[in-house]
């Protein structure tokens, strides 16, 4: 848990961060705080599936379950079963 | 009634929500022509006001140019007013298609369809040609005419960082199992008036098998040496699959647009591009107008060379006179004042020292980057660009932020 909430939040930082020094926590919310643009979801679900070979379905892919770190690390943890 | 007082109050709160905010927009009133000099009402009902204007789009200052005007009013003449049909019922004339060749031959692609606005043409485009199986890679700053295609079409969407070459290619590794990838950028960006890499994008899309759409709405008529557009400058003229732009700014300032680029995709965009089939087709005296003015750019590189010079005058004199600017050789210049409220001042005292200018702030630019975005024309003259530069010095000065860093300036403001 605590090693892909890790990974993710590097993930998430080089992908979207323009500035290396801005603040991003487990909590921050990505996608409705505007640091991650509704285009790109798309990688970050293909990075996702791609490192822990599962594969997540649209429907669960939403703006929703990918706005913070723990969000998504808590989708993909569901997912690993 | 249908519209009640409870349907009038939720509209009202929202309006009053955008007053609130300070991002309610209100229009000037101009009561010339367009041109380096106009005459402003404003606020409404005030007194007519002569202003340097350095904030259209009017790069060639063709905008009221007799040679434009006069042409527009014998395609008038000759071909009417309007020609009350979408083009592939009864709205398509011969000058039409002379107008399609002509840009094919100026932008130097294989065939052009021609589209009300550029807005219009970038809601069509990918729609028609990519499906489900198909993948839209565009860079995170482009134009919000593409944003709202992109948004339109079945494919996947990605994003890559502004102008980040190295991030482009991770993105056309990870969707290299796609049908079809295309690569979505402007030519010059708006806001902050840099070039894309077009020479480093083309060869990027040529080793992934990729395909590369280039907004050129702010470039066509005068970036590259014979004012071609973007790929003219990178040296990549031919090798763009679709180019869309506009005939709304450099190209005269009407309106009406194209996508023009791979025949098979220009003749799918007529096929099935809905903003083609269910939109009337361009009025005759724009494209009359349209087609003198790539006459005209064909023949000779003098405005555009004006332009430049314009332009490297104005972004030198500025930053001797101690303003930051956003980095470019375009005439996009802006002038960065990083708060929000500062930029709005500085524009009112600019205005009131008869120079029309706007200042952009959040959510137009990222936040903590306000700037007055000046556009410099063809039509400006030496003694417009010396007076506006004075205005802008002393306004500098009554702001004290000449010769200031962006932290100083922060600092005093408080973006």
């Amino acid at each position: 848990m605590e090693e892909i909430r890790e990974v993710v939040l590097e993930y998430v930082k080089n992908e979207y961060m323009e500035d290396q020094d801005e603040e991003l926590t487990y909590d921050t919310a990505l996608i409705s705080g505007g640091f991650v643009d509704s285009f790109s979801m798309v990688s970050l679900k293909r990075f996702l599936e791609t490192r822990y070979k599962i594969s997540l379905p649209d429907n669960r892919a939403t703006p929703e379950a990918f706005d913070t770190v723990n969000k998504i690390t808590a989708l993909v943890q569901e997912f690993l079963g | 009634m249908a519209y009640s007082d409870k349907i009038r109050s939720i509209y009202g709160s929202q309006l009053q929500t955008l007053k609130d905010a300070g991002i309610f927009k209100i229009e000037r009133y101009i009561h010339s022509v367009q041109d380096a000099e106009i005459e402003v009402e404003f606020p409404p009902g005030a007194p007519l006001k002569k202003v340097i204007n350095v904030c259209a789009n009017n790069y060639l200052g063709l905008s009221s140019h007799p040679d434009v005007v006069k042409a527009a009013h014998e395609g008038l003449d000759a071909r009417g007013y309007g020609m009350s049909s979408v083009r592939f019922i009864c709205g398509t004339q011969d000058i039409h298609k002379i107008l399609e060749q002509k840009v094919t031959d100026f932008l130097g692609t294989e065939d052009t369809i021609l589209f009300p606005s550029c807005m219009d043409a970038n809601a069509g485009v990918f729609e028609a040609i990519l499906t489900d199986e198909d993948v839209m890679i565009s860079d995170r700053l482009v134009h919000a005419s593409l944003i709202d295609g992109i948004r339109l079409c079945k494919a996947m969407t990605d994003s890559f960082k502004h102008s980040d070459m190295k991030h482009l290619e991770e993105k056309l590794i990870l969707h290299a199992d796609k049908r079809v990838k295309l690569v979505i950028t402007d030519g010059v960006y708006s806001m902050d008036g840099d070039t894309a890499k077009l020479d480093e994008m083309v060869a990027l899309c040529e080793k992934y098998d990729a395909m590369l759409l280039v907004d050129e709405s702010h470039a066509s008529g005068f970036i590259g040496k014979t004012g071609r557009g973007t790929h003219e400058k990178c040296g990549v003229m031919g090798k763009i699959d679709l180019i869309t732009t506009t005939f709304g700014k450099g190209l005269g300032g009407a309106s009406g647009g194209c996508v023009s680029g791979r025949k098979e995709l220009v003749e799918l965009c007529r096929q099935k591009a809905r903003p083609y089939l269910f939109s009337n087709t361009i009025a005759p005296p724009v494209v009359a107008g349209v087609i003198s003015v790539l006459d005209t750019l064909s023949k000779t590189t003098e405005r555009r060379d004006k332009l430049e010079k314009n332009a490297n005058w104005w972004r030198k004199s500025l930053l001797e006179a101690g303003f930051i600017l956003q980095p470019g050789d375009t005439p996009i210049v802006p002038v960065m004042l990083f708060d929000a409220k500062l930029s709005q001042d500085f524009a009112t005292d600019l205005f009131k020292e008869g120079v029309y200018a706007i200042g952009f702030f959040f959510p137009v630019v990222p936040q903590g980057k306000a700037r007055i975005r000046t556009q410099i024309s063809a039509a400006h003259e030496m003694h417009h660009l010396e007076t506006a530069l004075a205005a802008f010095i002393k306004v500098g000065k009554k702001y004290d932020i000449l010769g200031k860093t962006k932290n100083e300036i922060m600092a005093m403001y408080g973006a």
